[in-house]
């Protein structure tokens, strides 16, 4: 399937030179719609089969999980496609190419949640990573270029970190294979074998997959980059980094560490460490958000405490004495809630940004009489993201606070409830901001067509899942599940 | 019919956010004949908010008077299965007893006093209007619910209307009041969350009644724990002394309706969280502390009262009345008796219509004269004899003059915590004699003294809305005090019920 997705990509680079006119422009949305659409319905086909499928010599799975995963990737690279379609026109003439980028770090992520095997997963990490970096940069003004360069630098050493962690987890077992079917050598059934012996070995190689997935997640330590990235890049991009970059990372690291390094992870050890990673984040996100004046910024730290807020999913899976689908599934739910969150959020900015360039804050004020539906669909997602109903970002906190306290994590849910209410301060803020103040200008903000559906299909969903949670919940249980096997 | 009521609002919030067409005052209506003017005023936003205020209270009205007093069950409960998953599993379901059903009547009245007070606002009317009736549907959630995960989501719900409510119709330091009042409540709800889901693990469901009759053991930390992470939550609602510091910027800057929302019912949100949850589910745990908050609301009554005396702002005085007033609440819950949560609910309910006249009356003045300082002020009765009437009224039943439900609700209150924890009660009745102090001393300020020329001017209270609110909470207050059994009744069977449980 990522195949085929390559495939309309490369008819996307054909158009060249200068920049394109509106129809041609809206002709290329269109087609580069058909991308994330294909790979939707292949999916979709394939919810009824009973088992996996395998393909590649067993290394890629199209389990539940994956399927889980390439609805959320395709949903996102639509939902960003249709709304960038004004803002492309500031890439000139590299407005096709934008489209090809996340095309092409999509289906790079389409193959790194089906992957089994630790050499795919890192091809299709740096696929993904450095379409990213080169989207980071078209912009090419000078904040962009420096967004593009700060990612790439830093993206390449952790990159390489997490090579070195594979490098020694192949040393260590022998094959790079995640999990096998019965009989067939894996790190799994190596590990689950030999694991005591291995000991130092393999917490050397975990720690080092960590550091270098956790720049991915951003989490602290490793999130230096995102506010700058995030401020720097454009729009779209930062929306994309934000959601689906960081879904990708938390899929590559319940793959490796849930299905290949289970019996080693599921530890109390490892819960305290997942557990102090979280408070961390979500504290210094939370924290440093607060002074924040340019908007994408503060979505950027924001970025890292929901981050955060998942990673106390994480401890509760690793904590867990049977509770184990339960955590999975609030990480998998939550990861679906705070990409429509997130997505809605980063549209409206996107919408903003494309029409008058700016990003501070202070320019939002007033926003609910210049463009109410805008602004409305902001502060909604706002909400969302501080945890108060009827919202998806509601029912998403109580279940994975849920897991937590039923992992025995109680002092790791009162820090995360006091942070969800010190978000408060800087998310409803701004939603004050956009009703009360006055705005600098009265000219309304034009959006497109294709924008106004990806933002009411984002606010939908958020309130949509915020009343009947069910359906999410159930794909995101079908799709843990996989972990018990 | 239960989720109608809850509803309901959202209907009207929909209606009003998607209003279209000329908004007109009802100045422009002025010279125009009953019926036609009836007809705009219902196309106008504060006549669809008004229809769907007065429809909602009709329907708790009717509710009410159908409630079986005798029967000690949940009525009109409603059941639907909303998360289900391996280990946890949230109902909706709601369901009302004696305590639940007074407090909607409660809430569909002051709910419609709310509207009518804000006939007059012309900034944004749709949007205000709209919020007004979400934060209605939010409040009687709370009231209706019987899951807990439920009744927080109602809880949560509140939140976003008001902190719009007062940063945008609000005065002075309305950006600042809202934020705080937002953080003060979430903070507490947020601790309350994390004791729900450790109660819920530990019980293995989320169904209040089933809660309340369970044994619960091995709860992930100790149930001492888990009762003062809730009773955080309701502490800072309430509120009591010493995290009451939200409660007078919030009510001193918020539009009057909201003012009138606030204290009057969102206030006894917590008096109700209390009794339903705390008393209901964690029984043992309250008796060990009951002491304790015996002693904090003896000196949330005090404390509030001396600090209401030391107010020059009319409305902030009326706020810190409302903390004073609120520890009688507290100690009549702290009681674990019939007759003292009987005296607490019936507070409850009577403080409900008795502050939010005053509120109505102080914000009645401050349309006319555009000031709360009490120095500024004097003389009053000359001008507006209706108003100040009203407004004596009101005081004498905030200090809790027989014949005005006060009296009653405080005199249950006392007999029922006297034989629990006799200085407390005391230091409470003493209470009673600085509320006549700042009362009477307020009004004398006010309303009586030295006719002033600069408010010569000033019109009585005559436009309809305002009398018909004025009377009708008048109404209330002397009709409970004169016959409380109306209301007695009904709470008592709640309160039966909630103690059967438990």
């Amino acid at each position: 399937m990522a195949a085929v997705a390559a495939l309309i990509l490369i008819w996307d680079f054909l158009p060249r030179g200068k920049p394109l006119p509106a129809a041609r422009g809206k002709a290329l949305l269109v087609f580069a719609l058909v991308g994330p659409a294909l790979a939707a319905a292949w999916a979709f086909s394939l919810l009824t089969r009973d088992e996996a499928g395998y393909s590649f010599a067993n290394s890629v799975v199209l389990d539940d999980f994956s399927l889980y995963f390439w609805f959320l990737f395709c949903g996102i690279a639509a939902a960003i496609i249709l709304a960038s379609q004004e803002y492309a026109k500031r890439f000139g003439e590299y407005e096709a190419e934008f489209y090809a980028l996340v095309l092409f770090a999509t289906s790079a992520m389409l193959l790194l949640a089906a992957s089994r095997d630790l050499i795919l997963i890192f091809v299709a990490l740096e696929t993904t990573s450095i379409a990213q970096y080169i989207m980071a940069s078209l912009q090419r003004d000078e904040r962009s270029t420096e967004a593009g360069i700060k990612y790439l630098l830093m993206g390449a050493v952790a990159s390489a970190v997490i090579l070195y962690g594979m490098a020694y987890l192949f040393g260590l077992t022998g094959t790079t294979r995640l999990l096998a079917p019965d009989g067939e050598i894996s790190i799994a059934s190596v590990i689950a074998e030999r694991g005591d012996d291995m000991g130092a070995g393999l917490l050397l190689a975990s720690v080092m997959l960590i550091a270098g997935l956790g720049f991915k997640m951003a989490v602290v330590p490793f999130q230096m980059w995102v506010p700058d990235v995030y401020q720097g890049s454009p729009a779209p991009v930062g929306a994309f980094l934000s959601v689906a970059s960081k879904a990708a990372a938390f899929a590559v690291v319940l793959r490796i560490f849930y299905e290949g390094m289970q019996s080693e992870v599921i530890s109390d050890s490892w819960s305290e460490t997942f557990a102090i990673v979280a408070a961390v984040s979500m504290t210094l996100g939370n924290l440093l958000a607060m002074v924040q004046t340019n908007i994408k910024r503060l979505l950027g730290y924001s970025s890292i405490a929901q981050a955060g807020y998942i990673l106390v999913g994480l401890a509760a899976i690793s904590a867990a004495d049977g509770g184990f689908s339960n955590s999975a599934s609030s990480v998998l739910f939550f990861m679906g809630a705070y990409a429509l969150t997130n997505l809605a959020a980063f549209i409206v900015v996107i919408a903003i940004s494309a029409r008058s360039g700016t990003d501070e804050i202070a320019d939002y004020a007033g926003l609910g009489r210049r463009a109410p539906w805008l602004a409305g669909a902001l502060a909604f997602a706002l909400v969302s993201l501080t945890g108060i109903p009827p919202t998806a970002g509601f029912v998403a906190k109580i279940y994975i606070f849920n897991a937590a306290v039923e992992s025995d994590l109680i002092w790791l849910v009162v820090i995360a409830v006091l942070n969800s209410v010190a978000s408060a301060f800087y998310y409803l803020r701004v939603a004050g901001i956009m009703f009360t103040g006055e705005p600098r200008t009265t000219e309304s903000v034009p959006t497109t067509n294709a924008l106004k559906l990806a933002l009411m299909v984002a606010v939908a969903g958020i309130l949509v899942v915020g009343l009947v949670p069910s359906p999410l919940l159930d794909a995101a249980r079908d799709a843990a599940a996989v972990f018990s096997q | 019919m239960l989720s109608l009521l809850i509803f309901l609002p959202v209907l009207g919030a929909a209606v009003l956010f998607l209003h279209r067409g000329s908004l007109r005052s009802e100045d422009d209506l002025r010279g125009m004949r009953l019926i036609p003017r009836i007809l705009v005023t219902l196309s106008q936003p504060r006549g669809i908010a008004a229809l769907f205020a007065l429809v909602n209270f009709v329907l708790a009205g009717y509710m009410y008077s159908d409630f079986e007093s005798i029967d000690m069950t949940l009525q009109y409960t409603e059941r639907v299965e909303w998360i289900e998953t391996a280990n946890f599993t949230a109902q909706y379901f709601v369901g009302i007893d004696g305590l639940s059903a007074t407090m909607m009547l409660l809430t569909g009245f002051l709910f419609l006093v709310a509207v009518l007070i804000s006939w007059r606002i012309d900034l944004r009317p749709r949007e205000y209007f709209a919020w007004i009736m979400l934060l209605e549907t939010a409040v009687m959630g709370v009231f209706a619910a019987q899951d807990l995960i439920l009744f927080f989501l109602f809880w949560e719900l509140e939140l976003v209307p008001m902190f719009l409510l007062i940063s945008i119709w609000g005065t002075g330091r309305k950006e600042y009041s809202a934020m705080k009042f937002v953080l003060y409540t979430l903070s507490g709800s947020a601790l309350m969350l994390v004791g729900f889901l450790v109660l819920g693990f530990a019980a293995g469901t989320f169904d209040m009644e089933q809660l309340a009759q369970a044994d619960i053991t091995n709860p992930a930390i100790s149930l001492n724990a888990v009762f003062f992470l809730i009773l955080a939550a309701f502490a800072i609602k309430l509120p009591v002394i010493p995290l009451h510091t939200w409660l007078p910027d919030a009510h001193t800057d918020a539009p009057t309706a909201v003012s009138v929302i606030l204290a009057g019912v969102l206030l006894k949100m917590g008096g109700y969280g209390l009794i339903r949850i705390l008393v209901g589910i964690l029984p043992e745990q309250f008796d060990t502390y009951d002491v304790y908050l015996a002693a904090l609301a003896a000196a949330s009554v005090i404390y509030g009262a001396i600090l209401t005396m030391r107010q020059t702002d009319l409305k902030r005085l009326i706020a810190y009345s409302s903390v004073s007033h609120m520890g009688y609440v507290l100690l009549g819950v702290a009681a674990l008796g019939e007759v003292g949560l009987t005296g607490a609910s019936l507070q409850m309910f009577t403080h409900g219509t008795i502050t939010a006249l005053l509120f109505v009356m102080v914000g009645l003045i401050y349309d006319r004269s555009h000031t709360r300082q009490i120095s500024d002020m004097s003389g009053l009765a000359h001008v507006m004899p209706i108003a100040a009437t009203v407004f004596v009224v009101a005081g004498l039943a905030s200090l809790g003059l027989p014949t005005m439900s006060g009296f009653v609700a405080e005199v249950l209150v006392f007999l029922g915590s006297v034989e629990a924890f006799e200085a407390p009660t005391i230091i409470a009745v003493i209470g009673i004699l600085l509320s006549a102090g700042y009362i009477l001393w307020t009004v004398e300020r006010v309303f009586f003294g030295p006719r002033d020329e600069k408010w010569d001017h000033l019109p009585d209270t005559t436009a309809w809305w305002e009398q018909v609110s004025m009377a009708a909470l008048v109404g209330v207050i002397i009709g409970v005090g004169v016959y409380p059994a109306t209301i007695v009744d009904v709470l008592e069977s709640g309160v039966r019920r909630t103690l059967g449980l438990g």
